[in-house]
């Protein structure tokens, strides 16, 4: 599962903002199979770490009612080129991921 | 006496059993019993039960300074984008909720000292609806909304 997110960090005004795009179902566990009429068991991220410097600046908690291949931005204040920002998901599952970025 | 206390011994064990047959089935993963995800809030199926269990309040109050970005009409409801921002001080919480949604309650950022009341994330929207964005700050909760018109629901099959 590694390098399935795509994150950037850029530094402008002395704020920085982050973009994340994860790879993910997020199958809520609501929606039927239209074949078998099974219900499809839920599969979703249910929460995304965001640190900077190794601190944590958010955390967000999740439903499956994120869309597909979910897309995260958020801003923090501070932020110099070359530090280290790092996100990591885990979803229903236990699964989990992690991907960093330096500061642009 | 002592029959009253050795019934519920055996409550006792039956319940522990119980738990740890499903630990071992693995139809509950230690790591996600353990984690802080509020569970009754976002399974609840009407929003005051979502809020009340998530923040305390059934709902927020009108007038906080919140920004709600999101398009007038989604054609696609299984993707809408929606950025929350806010120029309250002290934002300690967002959240995001999609009042047509069979579990309406989407998202919470808990933000760090660091961290700008500035979120944008994409979620899935059932219907035409309001999303409505709460902001808590240490000692209110505010609340706004937008309605969003949806083409193509985006939870069904």
């Amino acid at each position: 599962m590694a390098g399935n997110i795509k994150i950037k960090a850029k530094a402008e005004g002395g704020e920085t903002t982050v973009r994340a795009l994860m790879t993910h179902p997020m199958e809520t566990g609501l929606r039927k199979d239209k074949k078998t009429g099974e219900v499809i068991p839920a599969h979703f991220i249910t929460e995304v770490t965001c640190k900077w410097k190794g601190k944590v600046v958010m955390t967000a908690l999740w439903s499956g009612g994120i869309s597909q291949n979910p897309y995260l931005a958020y801003k923090f204040k501070g932020g110099a080129a070359g530090d280290e920002v790092e996100l990591t998901w885990i979803d229903n599952k236990g699964e989990t991921e992690t991907a960093t970025d330096k500061i642009a | 006496m002592i029959d009253a206390k050795r019934r519920i011994l055996l409550k006792g064990s039956l319940a522990a059993g119980a738990v740890g047959v499903a630990v071992g089935a693995g139809l509950l993963a230690p790591r996600v019993v353990l984690a802080a995800w509020p569970e009754a809030a976002f399974h609840a199926t009407d929003i005051k039960t979502a809020l009340k269990s998530l923040l305390g309040v059934e709902a927020g109050e009108a007038g906080g300074d919140i920004t709600i970005k999101a398009p007038e009409i989604a054609e696609n409801g299984a993707v809408v984008q929606v950025s929350v921002d806010s120029t309250l001080p002290g934002v300690k919480r967002m959240i995001i909720v999609a009042e047509g949604n069979q579990n309406p309650l989407i998202a919470s950022f808990d933000l760090g000292e660091d961290a700008l009341p500035s979120v944008t994330t994409r979620i899935k929207m059932n219907k035409t609806a309001n999303v409505q964005a709460l902001v808590q700050t240490a000692d209110k909760t505010y609340t706004a909304s937008k309605e969003v018109k949806v083409t193509i629901g985006g939870c069904g099959g």
